[in-house]
């Protein structure tokens, strides 16, 4: 395995296992997140990507190893705890509030009370369907609206983590390259970003740094350039050509 | 933007069903006067079921819980109101409507304040093991209900305890040739304003917000940083003051009680909040209206059917609509 200590860790994940039931999922996962930037988490469907997410996020509890966030011991703090310690989590199925309005799932995100109007339209500005559907039901937007909502939900205040599970899932072409504008703009600003992706095209555009996964463990970490320009490695790491997801 | 995704708009078709039957049945009953009674009664009983109803389908929807005991809650509201109701006979049985009410608002106090009490206890003691577990969820709660009916017996005796009713609110009113049981009117009062403020607060308030994020998605809520078993906590001990409540007013009604009282109501209850939608509070109101009229008006005109008409709405709806005339979220 290619890996190299980070010098400023946002997150880091040393020998997490993480059981559900009586199935092992995550067999010692070691990778850390750098401060400020943007990483990748690829791997092959039933790799332990989303696992992976969801023992970070508490959804699921470590059975062993330690999770380190902003310098603090995290593995065994509650969901609750960690998003007001500025983690924000959109998970795979997006968890929109399908019966409340496109305002009432920021309301409810925005902690404060009410979202910032600043903020706000900043928000606006990268995703417009967004003030448009603003008292729209949820429920009743396409899927990449849904999407936009799951993901400017999460940053409707500041947050210091933002780990996304599958922005692109199910997405048309167009919009995915509305998401692409969006994380950039994103990626301006001071959050750290974990994105687990399966659409190498879109890691690839966004990715500073990248590990992957396979059977429950991390087989490479680098920068995502690396990995982009070497085709072979793409195919033993994913199996996949770079040719065939362009 | 399409005129239905720019406001949620309300579903009026099943508010539209329960106004079409209750106006299709009149040619059927045959006399007005007749089917205003039939009509106002039936709206009594389904407001009196939604009281008791509305606590359940919240906990089922927020905590996914079958709390099999909510029976109980409303038996023990209900004799915490016969206590107080007794040890104030004169006030109950005067003819003045405040004297009644100064009997009737620290019964339903009692009543709210133990069953409440009993949820919470419930809650953190039998029903907090089991989370997820719905197998489990039954027999404890089935267990706790048997385990309450029984403690009923050793506190308040195993003899059923005759009520009286309020004074004020005994006999009809004549509205036309229709009588109307003037406690008929005062459960349709108080059914509607526990509605109003439930949707008040559900709709209304940031509170009334997590509850409804969390019926659907409880996961979620937790990600976005509230802590939901406390939510469960509230919600669990405000329904089951809400069945206390409910028990007080079935009680009076009644005009007695008995420890069995809350379980015999258990299936009507669970027919209601499935026809409603799970974890639906505007659902349960309108499953109750729908069940209350229908169970009134098959008794009259086809009383060979009453015994079965509850079974048969909740087959015909969920033929409509399988997952509740009001269905939250993928509940």
């Amino acid at each position: 395995m290619e890996s190299r200590p980070v010098v400023d860790a946002m997150l880091s994940l040393a020998g997490v296992n993480t059981h559900i039931g009586q199935y092992h999922i995550l067999h010692g996962v070691d990778f850390e997140v750098p401060r400020g930037g943007l990483t990748m988490l690829l791997g092959r469907n039933g790799a332990g990507k989303t696992t992976c997410l969801r023992t970070v996020m508490g959804l699921w509890k470590a059975s062993a190893g330690a999770i380190r966030y902003d310098g603090r011991d995290v593995t065994r703090t509650p969901t609750p705890e960690l998003a007001r310690l500025g983690i924000a989590y959109v998970p795979e199925n997006m968890g929109i509030f399908a019966g409340l309005t496109v305002a009432e799932n920021f309301t409810l995100a925005a902690r404060a009370g009410r979202p910032d109007d600043a903020r706000l339209d900043w928000i606006f500005g990268l995703f417009p369907a967004m003030k448009k559907f603003w008292h729209a039901l949820a429920g009743n937007l396409s899927g990449g609206q849904k999407q936009m909502l799951a993901i400017s939900r999460a940053i409707v205040e500041p947050r210091k983590l933002l780990l996304v599970d599958e922005p692109t899932k199910g997405l048309a072409p167009a919009i995915i390259g509305n998401m692409i504008e969006a994380f950039r703009e994103l990626k301006r600003t001071d959050t750290t970003i974990l994105v687990v992706e399966q659409n190498f095209h879109f890691a690839r555009s966004l990715g500073d740094a990248v590990a992957v996964m396979d059977s429950g463990r991390i087989v490479h970490t680098g920068a995502m350039q690396a990995l982009a320009g070497d085709e072979a490695l793409q195919q033993r790491l994913l199996g996949l050509s770079l040719d065939a997801h362009q | 933007m399409s005129e239905s995704l720019a406001r949620p708009r309300i579903d009026w078709i099943p508010l539209a069903l329960i106004a079409g039957i209750a106006l299709g049945v009149m040619p059927l009953v045959g006399s007005v006067p007749t089917w205003v009674t039939l009509t106002v009664a039936g709206l009594a009983m389904g407001m009196m079921i939604f009281i008791m109803a509305s606590g359940l389908t919240l906990v089922f929807g927020l905590m996914d819980v079958m709390n099999f005991a909510h029976g109980a809650l409303i038996s023990v509201g209900a004799y915490a109101a016969a206590s107080v109701l007794i040890a104030m006979k004169p006030a109950m049985q005067s003819g003045d409507v405040l004297a009644n009410l100064s009997a009737i608002a620290p019964a339903v106090l009692a009543a709210m304040l133990l069953a409440g009490g009993l949820g919470l206890f419930f809650e953190r003691v039998v029903i907090r093991p089991v989370y997820g577990d719905h197998l489990k969820q039954i027999l404890v709660t089935m267990g706790g209900l048997i385990v309450c009916e029984q403690l009923i017996h050793v506190v308040w005796g195993p003899d059923l305890i005759p009520l009286p009713k309020p004074g004020s609110f005994s006999g009809a009113v004549l509205l036309g040739d229709a009588a109307i049981e003037r406690y008929r009117l005062l459960a349709v009062a108080v059914g509607l304003a526990v509605f109003a403020a439930m949707w008040l607060v559900l709709n209304r308030t940031r509170l009334g917000l997590l509850i409804r994020a969390g019926v659907e998605n409880p996961e979620m809520v937790e990600s976005l940083g509230y802590r939901i078993r406390r939510l469960f906590v509230g919600v669990f001990v405000a329904g089951s003051a809400l069945a206390g409540l409910g028990g007080v007013m079935w009680a009076m009604y009644q005009e007695s009680v008995n420890a069995q009282m809350g379980m015999q109501m258990m299936v009507v209850i669970f027919i209601v909040i499935i026809i409603g939608g799970l974890g639906s509070v505007g659902g349960c109101f309108a499953g109750a209206l729908l069940v209350g009229l229908v169970a009134n008006y098959t008794g009259y005109v086809a009383p060979k059917l009453a015994l079965g008409s509850n079974i048969l709405l909740m087959v015909l709806v969920l033929l409509w609509r399988p997952r509740g005339l009001y269905p939250v979220g993928s509940k």
